[in-house]
């Protein structure tokens, strides 16, 4: 019961980073209808970004966190620039194949720099155990960030005036424009926000676990599932997707073979798709009155 | 051996071309490219791709055209159970990887409650199998038997289950990031294992950096430079080892060994033979019995299990914290002992 126990709480904390990853997949296309297939290279790159900091720069684990999120804001509106601006409005293909190939630039040059060798962010932190079963320190603040991050966008979100911007452009583009919102700097902004908190995420599963240049794919894998679960478009959707996705697989993991939780993952995957396509929070929202 | 005139064949002096590809580690690539190195680029002898499974499918192209290609990466033996003519293996094959840690591990925990963890791949499968059948006649206990993808990034649930299951070994893994993260995991989620024995990544000399997580972690190994054998040709160890280190600035792991033992093998067998005809050479390769700077390499000739290596032994490593550093001991067998085992786990 107690290994249980202990699986659900990893699950959890866990699925909350795969959230926060999922995040910036889910506003970019929320906003401007791309999916962005640079995604995976971006957390990536806040792996290594990560890995530099710590180990070049000496600069402490958690402190590269803002020097990563406004590496990744910076980063995220250039590529905005480079390679979606273009294609916005255009038929989906355009922008897929505009992001892949980035991506496959970005993937390219990180393996002329670094090669496909391992790497890894020394990151120790005080954790606590349950019995037998340790929930380590880095798991634990991971999840913690991934709550103040996400909070701290809605803030943005809701409460701000660019925030709202964002959201009216997301609404409706032509509208927005109509009064007076420049929505061209509008989605590099929501680009940007999207690749930064990519970058975030990598970030703080460098903390967790070693990497590669080639560990993005998986992730972004995790994040595509994450973001449909949620609802696409939806951020808080993809950070209750995500924990929830961490939920399954604390759930299942003691009673089948870990192979079996990505079939199981893939079956939910399709099963929201048919039956709730706005996403699993859709199931919670009241009805109105007609 | 450009430098010095070629291989020598006869009274002729063959100038060496290398034509090289990145297989991306992706099977179509491995097929679509083995066949332009043949019909493209006339490759007369082959090497072949890393990993067992990449092995098998240029397996299929090598030999529907005649060329002879050695492995030096792919230890699954059944590619030789297949009539194969012209392939050799010139590494221990799979089944023997964990025999060495099972040995050592007999000695200090004869009632060893092992959990097998594994890739699910071809290699990581059957060093298993074998491994599995080793534990149970040196008297351990198998606990629990769990294949994961290899994409896994994340074993956090898998190390739940070890702790559950009551496991004092671990034995398992699969190549270098998964093998790596496992080694990171089971150390911050303080798994209690005495014995940890992962496949492939702690032999790499970047696994020192995973720090206090690397320590005490063992390693079935093809070659390490502190080894001790008497080569009959070819380089000696201390040279292959300050060659390789002044070129690439780091110390070879076995994988750049059996590199250069591919290559060093061929150029014996072809100067053995006279002959760059493929039979010529492949018959030369099947006499061979003979110790390298890698250690002793016969093949099996026999035609159920043609090309399988059948003389060359691993080694077990162990990443031990000595002065404040981690550094890789040799702890099985006795001829190669640098160092008494540590166990168990610090």
């Amino acid at each position: 019961m107690l290994g249980l126990l202990a699986s659900i709480l990893d699950g959890v904390l866990i699925g909350a980073v795969y959230g926060l990853a999922a995040m910036g997949i889910t506003l970019i296309w929320g906003v401007m209808d791309v999916v962005n297939l640079t995604h995976g290279a971006m957390i990536v790159a806040g792996m290594f970004a990560a890995y530099v900091l710590v180990g070049a720069a000496g600069v402490p684990v958690y402190a590269t966190l803002p020097i990563v999120l406004a590496g990744g804001f910076l980063v995220g509106v250039g590529l905005y620039w480079l390679s979606v601006h273009r294609v916005i409005g255009q038929p989906p293909l355009m922008s897929l194949l505009s992001t892949f190939a980035v991506n496959l630039v970005l993937v390219g040059l990180g393996t002329a720099v670094w090669g496909t060798d391992l790497f890894n962010v020394p990151a120790s932190l005080p954790g606590f155990s349950l019995g037998r079963y340790t929930f380590p320190g880095t798991h634990l603040m991971a999840a913690l960030l991934t709550g103040v991050i996400a909070l701290a966008l809605y803030f943005f979100l809701y409460r701000t005036r660019l925030g709202k911007a964002v959201r009216a452009v997301s609404n409706n583009r032509e509208a927005a424009e109509l009064v007076g919102i420049p929505t061209a700097r509008v989605l590099a902004l929501a680009f940007g926000l999207g690749v930064a908190l990519a970058s975030v995420a990598g970030m703080l599963i460098a903390t967790m676990f070693p990497f590669t240049v080639l560990s993005g794919d998986a992730y972004q894998l995790k994040s595509f599932v994450v973001t449909v679960l949620g609802g696409l478009g939806n951020p808080t959707g993809a950070l209750v997707a995500g924990i929830a996705l961490g939920l399954v697989e604390g759930l299942t993991t003691p009673f089948v073979p870990v192979s079996w939780t990505l079939v199981i993952e893939f079956i939910l995957f399709v099963v929201v798709l048919i039956t709730v396509p706005g996403g699993l929070l859709t199931l919670f929202r009241r009805r109105r009155p007609a | 051996m450009n430098a010095k005139g070629g291989i020598k064949v006869g009274n002729k002096h063959y100038k060496v071309r290398f034509v090289e590809y990145d297989d991306q580690s992706q099977g179509g690539r491995v097929q679509q490219l083995y066949t332009r190195l043949i019909l493209q680029d006339k490759s007369q002898f082959l090497f072949s791709p890393y990993s067992s499974g990449l092995v098998a499918t240029a397996a299929v192209i090598s030999e529907q055209y005649g060329k002879i290609m050695l492995i030096g990466g792919g230890a699954e033996g059944k590619t030789y159970e297949l009539g194969n003519k012209y392939l050799f293996q010139c590494i221990t094959p799979a089944d023997q990887y964990l025999s060495g840690a099972i040995a050592e591990l007999k000695e200090h925990n004869p009632h060893a409650k092992v959990a097998f963890v594994y890739s699910d791949d071809p290699f990581s499968k059957a060093v298993v199998a074998a491994a599995r059948e080793q534990a149970k006649q040196a008297g351990f206990t198998e606990v629990l038997d769990e294949s994961y993808p290899p994409s896994t990034t994340d074993f956090t649930a898998i190390i739940n289950k070890i702790i559950s299951s009551g496991a004092d070994t671990f034995l398992g893994g699969g190549h270098y990031s998964d093998g790596a993260t496992l080694a990171r995991q089971l150390h911050d989620q303080k798994a209690g294992m005495k014995w940890v024995s992962i496949l492939v990544a702690p032999d790499s000399e970047k696994f020192k950096t995973l720090g206090a997580a690397a320590n005490g972690i063992t390693v079935p190994s093809q070659w390490e430079p502190q080894v001790k054998y008497k080569p009959q040709f070819g380089p000696s160890i201390a040279e292959f080892t300050s060659e390789y280190t002044l070129k690439y600035k780091d110390l070879p792991d076995y994988h750049a060994a059996s590199g250069y033992q591919v290559g060093l093998l061929l150029q014996h067998a072809i100067e053995q033979a006279r002959s760059i005809e493929p039979d010529k050479v492949a018959a030369a390769l099947n006499k061979i019995d003979a110790t390298t700077f890698f250690g002793r390499t016969k093949f099996a000739t026999d035609p159920g299990h043609h090309g399988l290596q059948i003389a060359h032994q691993m080694v077990l490593a162990q990443w031990q914290m000595k002065g404040g550093k981690l550094v890789k001991e040799m702890v099985w067998p006795d001829a190669a002992r640098t160092a008494s085992v540590v166990y168990p786990l610090p």
